[in-house]
């Protein structure tokens, strides 16, 4: 399995990258990690007449944690974000997802970006950015725009980022109430596989246990991951007792349209939706109750 | 059709190597048939199996979705590389002979990078933890645990030779 023959541009900076993408956009693709576009060009799905390489850029490759946010580059490696424990700390949902992405190689080599900008349905970082908003800030030569998650990921591997932009860096709200609790889980034929349903969770509860924000999504249950703020706001004010957790969840796993593959069922995908979303909350409320 | 030609140089076991490849070529490919390091596998050549796993500046990644050009400025370790000075094996190399932690072998360098990165990392793993680090990388024949044995023992061993 080789790729088709392409151009390669291994970019120095931004400025050139937002350049060769002016000159080239649609025959042009972005090369991060190449955990997902290698394969893919391998197998020749895709045949980009242009490669823009992002690697060498370290202006792309931060992760910080300011006051009420994570920032991370785009071309931060997943590895990284995982093990910084200042974002563990604030952003927990982003190292609760990460332990299921992909396996230790392809997090060493994986973007935090490239997995956003690929946009799969089924893949982790996508449903924490949609289930705690995050925003991407995009660049082109024509200057910058900022598309919150649900804006940005437009259907199943597509994004609202036109072909002259780069994806810069990704904004992942940091809640600030003292006891907030997350949680991802999914399943998956093998652990690192593709999952077939995730769900993730995060709640803050005030001191005498009822919640005050509530966020939860699932993965793999339809066109692109799927957030449900009307029903997590229907949960705001109760103490996430297990009623109006499944109540929660069962109302959420109504809304998704999974599709049907040799490996799961609608039906059976929207089963887990609910279960999954159901322990996944759960798992998140124990964890604010424990702060 | 002719295709553009790009220069690297890649320091490859510890010795500069340069040469100039066609942007397709992978890093794999360019370490086997044009450095004649046969000792990484290609599998599957997708990023599912693990065997041509490699250290990209100490930290295992597969060879098969980087372009050799990518490796331009960096350093790669291959299971030529683990070997001792005098071209003896290893402890892990060692380790893996002695609790038949290989059958066809095929898997083999790469489960050598992967185990080895994990005990650079961390000397002293636990038996979860060496299984997520070769969570990565598929073997038919063994059933995984005479590896696990194989990496535990060669962490003992070391263990024993820092006292």
């Amino acid at each position: 399995m080789k790729a088709a023959p392409f151009e390669y541009a291994r970019a120095a900076s931004l400025a050139e990258v937002c350049a060769l993408l002016a000159t080239h956009g649609d025959g042009a693709k972005l090369l991060a990690g190449g955990q997902s576009l290698v394969p893919m060009m391998a197998m020749r799905l895709v045949r980009p007449a242009w490669l823009i390489d992002i690697n060498e850029i370290p202006a792309l490759k931060f992760a910080r944690i300011e006051e009420d946010v994570a920032r991370t580059g785009s071309c931060a490696r997943q590895c990284v974000v995982e093990r910084d424990n200042s974002i563990a700390a604030r952003v927990p949902l982003l190292r609760q997802a990460l332990a299921w992405v992909g396996h230790v190689q392809t997090r060493n080599r994986g973007t935090i970006g490239g997995s956003l900008a690929h946009a799969d349905p089924c893949a982790e970082l996508p449903l924490v950015a949609q289930v705690l908003g995050a925003r991407m800030l995009l660049r082109s030569s024509k200057g910058t725009r900022t598309l919150e998650a649900e804006k940005f990921f437009s259907g199943p591997m597509a994004t609202s980022a036109r072909s002259d932009e780069c994806l810069e860096e990704i904004h992942w709200p940091a809640w600030s109430w003292r006891r907030t609790g997350s949680a991802f889980t999914e399943i998956s034929v093998r652990h690192g596989d593709f999952a077939m349903v995730s769900a993730a969770a995060q709640v803050a509860i005030d001191g005498d246990g009822r919640c005050v924000r509530a966020a939860f999504g699932v993965g793999g249950a339809g066109g692109t991951p799927l957030a449900f703020p009307k029903i997590a706001a229907r949960l705001v004010g109760t103490r996430l007792d297990d009623a109006a957790v499944s109540d929660a969840a069962r109302a959420a796993a109504h809304e998704t349209d999974p599709g049907s593959d040799l490996h799961a069922s609608a039906a059976y995908r929207r089963h887990l939706a609910g279960v999954l979303a159901a322990r996944a909350l759960g798992e998140a409320r124990e964890k604010a109750r424990s702060l | 059709m002719s295709e553009t030609l790009h220069a690297v140089s890649v320091e490859v076991n510890g010795k500069p190597r340069s040469a100039r490849v066609p942007a397709r070529l992978s890093l794999v490919d360019w370490l086997r048939e044009e450095l004649l390091l046969t000792g990484t596998h290609v599998g599957c050549e997708h990023g599912i199996c693990g065997a041509c796993s490699v250290m990209l500046d100490g930290e295992p990644v597969r060879a098969c979705l980087m372009y050799a050009v990518q490796a331009h400025g960096h350093r790669v370790t291959t299971v030529e590389g683990l070997a001792r000075a005098d071209g003896s094996m290893s402890v892990l190399q060692d380790s893996f002979c002695e609790t038949h932690g290989l059958q066809c072998g095929y898997c083999t360098p790469g489960m050598l990078i992967a185990t080895q990165a994990l005990l650079n990392s961390n000397p002293d793993p636990t038996e979860a933890q060496i299984r997520d680090a070769i969570g990565g990388n598929l073997c038919r024949c063994t059933g995984y645990q005479q590896i696990v044995e194989a990496v535990q023992l060669a962490a003992e061993r070391t263990a024993k030779e820092a006292k």
